[in-house]
């Protein structure tokens, strides 16, 4: 069952998969309040486009006739990831920061330099 | 050491010690003592300093076998005989240079060459020149400081530092108010009240020291240049010490009026100038050395007068040239090898010489150099000046404006006296009987007691002039040394008279002989010597001798020239005004009774600073005229520097006719000499016993004189109205063309400035407005705009981070949804 599925799996899957991660992610970003809330859209974002990579990058491209990423996509991927977590380190060090002023994690309340 | 060597050694320093002395007084002045009261010790020091070299020079002169000549009165003394051997590098006595001159100094025991037999052996006489230092060299343009060194120089320093060293004393006292602050009673300020100021008393030093410098100056220039850059700083001095007083009106318009009628002078003594170096390419009197070529030039006198002419006045061939130069140019026209040019030239010479060619130029230069001497020496008709001089302190009035300063005329004449042609020397005669009769007839009726000696300076100027001018060289420089002690003596007399009454009116003293004897015995010994007081052909005083030596030679040349006998008229005439007002003086002020009570009870003898130098001037006023045996004496020392060539009688065909120039020593012979004793004397006394019977024994009252004889009272009192002429025919004018200048200048052109710069204000407001409206709302305009943009773009900047998310989102939708539709293909393909 899985093979089959497997075997009609092709890299548009992915792609859709990674699309619906994309939009989660925004729409995370977008809608919550809480800081940490818009740094899981971040991440949802970012692995949404890693998703597409490492698609890029399987063989199933060849068996469409196209010439695949190859080890490329897996590369990409990983920095990536490396970028990701370098990210989340500044980010969650602005938010600890956030939080000792204002007392709150609230991005609404992150309003101090509107025009 | 040699005198050629010594002379210009002791010479040199007598006349560099003044201007050190003006160094250290310009510097350290005011530091001098109290109130700069050393200042006085270190001039006179100086000066005192000057005068024993002066005299060392003078001694050394006459022990170096210097030829003195003795005093008898035949006829073979014209040649004069030089022993001189100090021949060193640099170094030329005058009579060393050509080789026709070394037998007439080797044969000097008997020999005598009459003027008699025709043009005999001539030599000329001792002279050391040379240059100290070149100041600028470039070509045939050779201006230097040096020396010209003969009897008259070393007698001429003497007398400048001797005189100058009492001066100098006399002043310490005269001058003593200027130690502390001065109200000077003269000078009105606006509030009404008399000026006040700080003494200046180093300051009069300090020009003293100057002109001491600058008079030896002249006495010792070794060239003409050199001559003139010492005439002007003479001229600066005398203005300093003119205008010394000068925040009195009448002190600073004396002081610009004797330097600009000076400069009149100095006109004609540039174009002298010009006319000589133009011909001859030197201004140096003897022979020198040039510095560049190491070659031995020649000198005026030698051009002029060459050797191997014995020494008769000829044009040098270089005026010659200059003045055949339109000749030269049709030689050259046939372009000749300049060798060739040169040797034609050279052999034409003496043919374009006989037709006359050079002869005007010569006669130029003399007149243009005398033009000089008749500024400097106040001769008519720039004689103006010298009696506003008086405005200055009475040991200036002694020291530059009758001893030495106005000298220097006089003396630059004696020394050019080669060069000087025969129509020259008329010229310089008649403009000096000229000058003699019109100051003394001023002189007569003037009451201010410094302007009566002016006047009479003038006209003693006047008789040396003639002198000169008929032939007398030695009579004239006589007269300048004797004239030098008396009228110094004379103004120092005067200047203790007005030390004491502080007045200069004559016609408020009267008996100040009880109360002031020395300063009235020694100015009767002036009054004596300048009147040529003696007993004839026996004794007299220092003006007997010079006086009648110019009476004589003026007689001989009225003689030998019949048409020109007006000259001895005058030099007669002249002798017996001068006697009448200076005995008119010396009655008015020291005899009779006193005419102000005032005056007379204020009145005391000086201190012993100012009457010591009386008595010292006085003994030479005395004594400058005697003869010592031997042969020493003034006259025989001036005698042995007599000009080569000047000793014979001339007779030439010049520009006023044929004139001749008689012998000087002719005039001693018994016929002349005793018929112009005699008249010396009667003149003299004449003019005394007038002086006598008018002011002394009333026995005609002046009053009664002036009023019979009242216009031409009026015209003496008013000093022949030369001055209202001047101010008629100069003054006057310039100020008018100075007006109108001035009308031009503010009506047209300031005018047409006005409208300009209206004009320029006019275009400046618009293109003001230009940019004040178009330019700068423009600019405004893009930064309210920009401005504006931003007020509204602010609003976007909310720092809401969701609506920053949505923003992202729906931004990067929108560029995608533009990019597919504008470049479909690109992103299908």
């Amino acid at each position: 069952m899985m093979l089959a599925l497997l075997g009609v799996a092709s890299v548009s899957h992915y792609l859709v998969v990674g699309a619906i991660m994309f939009c989660c992610g925004v729409v995370c970003m977008a809608v919550k309040r809480n800081a940490l809330g818009v740094l899981m859209g971040i991440e949802l974002v970012l692995n949404g486009a890693n998703l597409n990579f490492v698609a890029f990058g399987s063989n199933y491209l060849a068996a469409d006739g196209r010439s695949p990423l190859g080890l490329d996509g897996e590369v990409m991927a990983l920095f990536v990831i490396l970028l990701a977590a370098a990210e989340a380190a500044v980010a969650l060090a602005i938010t600890l920061n956030f939080y000792n002023n204002h007392a709150t994690v609230d991005v609404d309340r992150a309003d101090d330099l509107h025009g | 050491m040699a005198a050629a060597q010594l002379l210009p050694i002791l010479l040199g320093i007598a006349w560099l010690i003044p201007l050190v002395s003006f160094v250290a007084i310009l510097f350290f002045g005011p530091r001098m003592g109290a109130h700069g009261k050393g200042a006085a010790t270190v001039a006179t020091t100086a000066i005192g300093a000057s005068l024993l070299l002066s005299l060392i020079a003078l001694v050394s002169w006459t022990l170096a076998g210097h030829p003195v000549r003795s005093e008898h009165h035949d006829d073979n003394h014209a040649s004069i005989q030089s022993h001189d051997a100090g021949q060193s590098p640099g170094i030329w006595p005058a009579s060393h240079r050509s080789p026709a001159h070394s037998d007439a100094v080797g044969d000097s025991a008997g020999h005598a060459s009459g003027h008699a037999s025709g043009h005999g052996e001539v030599s000329a006489p001792i002279s050391y020149s040379g240059d100290w230092y070149t100041l600028y060299a470039s070509g045939a343009l050779r201006l230097s400081i040096g020396w010209y060194i003969d009897s008259i120089t070393v007698l001429m320093f003497v007398v400048v530092t001797f005189i100058a060293t009492c001066i100098h004393v006399y002043a310490a006292g005269y001058m003593h108010d200027e130690l502390h602050d001065v109200t000077d009673s003269e000078v009105q300020l606006e509030t009404g009240e008399s000026l006040h100021r700080e003494g200046r008393f180093h300051r009069f030093f300090q020009a003293l020291s100057l002109f001491c410098f600058s008079m030896l100056g002249i006495v010792i220039a070794g060239n003409l240049a050199m001559v003139f850059i010492f005439w002007e700083l003479v001229g600066i001095c005398s203005w300093f010490l003119i205008g010394f007083y000068f925040e009195r009106h009448s002190a600073s318009t004396a002081a610009n009026k004797a330097f600009i009628v000076n400069r009149v002078g100095d006109f004609g003594m540039l174009i002298g100038l010009m006319a000589l170096w133009g011909g001859l390419g030197t201004l140096h009197f003897g022979d020198s050395v040039s510095s560049a070529t190491g070659q031995v030039e020649q000198g005026l006198f030698e051009l002029v007068r060459p050797a191997e002419n014995h020494h008769e006045q000829q044009v040098p061939d270089g005026l010659v040239a200059f003045a055949a130069a339109d000749q030269i140019e049709k030689m050259a026209a046939s372009n000749p090898s300049r060798s060739e040019l040169r040797r034609k030239v050279a052999a034409s010479v003496p043919g374009w010489r006989e037709q006359g060619y050079g002869k005007w130029l010569l006669f130029v230069a003399g007149i243009g150099i005398f033009c000089g001497c008749v500024g400097k020496s106040a001769q008519v008709p720039l004689f103006v000046w010298l009696p506003d001089a008086m405005e200055g302190p009475t040991p200036v009035s002694a020291l530059v404006h009758s001893a030495t300063m106005v000298a220097a005329g006089v003396y630059l004449v004696g020394r050019f006296f080669p060069v000087l042609t025969p129509d020259v020397l008329l010229v310089i005669a008649y403009t000096g009987g000229l000058t003699l009769f019109i100051a003394a007839t001023i002189a007569v009726t003037a009451t201010d007691i410094k302007r009566v000696l002016a006047y009479s300076t003038v006209s003693q100027l006047g008789y040396m002039m003639l002198a000169l001018g008929v032939g007398g060289w030695v009579a004239g420089l006589f007269h300048l040394i004797t004239h030098a002690f008396f009228k110094s003596l004379l103004f120092l007399c005067s200047g203790s008279v007005i030390h004491a009454c502080h007045t200069n009116d004559m016609r408020k003293m009267g008996g100040l002989l009880k109360v002031m004897p020395y300063t009235a015995w020694t100015m009767l010994i002036g009054c004596l010597a300048i009147i040529g007081a003696g007993v004839p052909f026996v004794l007299g005083l220092s003006g007997y001798y010079s006086k009648d030596a110019i009476l004589a030679q003026a007689l001989l040349f009225s003689r030998t020239n019949p048409q020109h006998s007006i000259l001895y008229v005058a030099v007669a005439g002249g002798a017996f005004i001068t006697a009448f007002y200076m005995f008119r003086l010396w009655f008015m002020t020291f005899a009779g009774a006193p005419r102000d009570e005032h005056v007379f009870k204020h009145a005391h003898e000086s201190p012993r600073v100012m009457t010591v130098p009386l008595v010292a001037l006085a003994i030479f006023a005395v004594v400058a005229g005697w003869a010592l045996p031997g042969g020493l004496g003034v006259e025989s020392l001036i005698e042995q520097s007599r000009p080569a060539g000047t000793a014979e009688t001339t007779t030439t065909a010049g520009i006023f006719g044929t004139l001749t120039v008689p012998a000087e020593h002719e005039s001693h012979a018994g016929a002349i000499h005793v018929t112009a004793t005699l008249t010396a004397f009667a003149t003299a006394l004449a003019g005394v016993l007038l002086a006598g019977v008018m002011y002394f024994k009333p026995l005609i009252s002046p009053v009664a004189v002036a009023h019979a004889a009242r216009p031409i009272y009026t015209f003496l009192v008013n000093r022949w109205y030369v001055d209202e002429l001047y101010h008629g025919i100069f003054v006057l004018p310039t100020l008018g063309a100075a007006r109108f200048i001035s009308a031009i200048d503010t009506q047209v052109i300031d005018r047409f400035i006005n409208v300009l710069a209206w004009t320029a204000k006019r275009v400046a407001s618009v293109d003001a407005w230009f940019d004040r409206v178009v330019v700068d709302g423009i600019v405004n305009l893009a930064g309210r705009a920009t401005w504006k943009a931003g007020l509204e773009l602010k609003r976007m900047q909310t720092g809401n981070l969701r609506q920053y998310v949505m923003f992202i989102v729906v931004g990067t939708v929108a560029i995608f949804v533009l990019a597919t539709l504008l470049f479909r293909t690109s992103v299908a393909g």
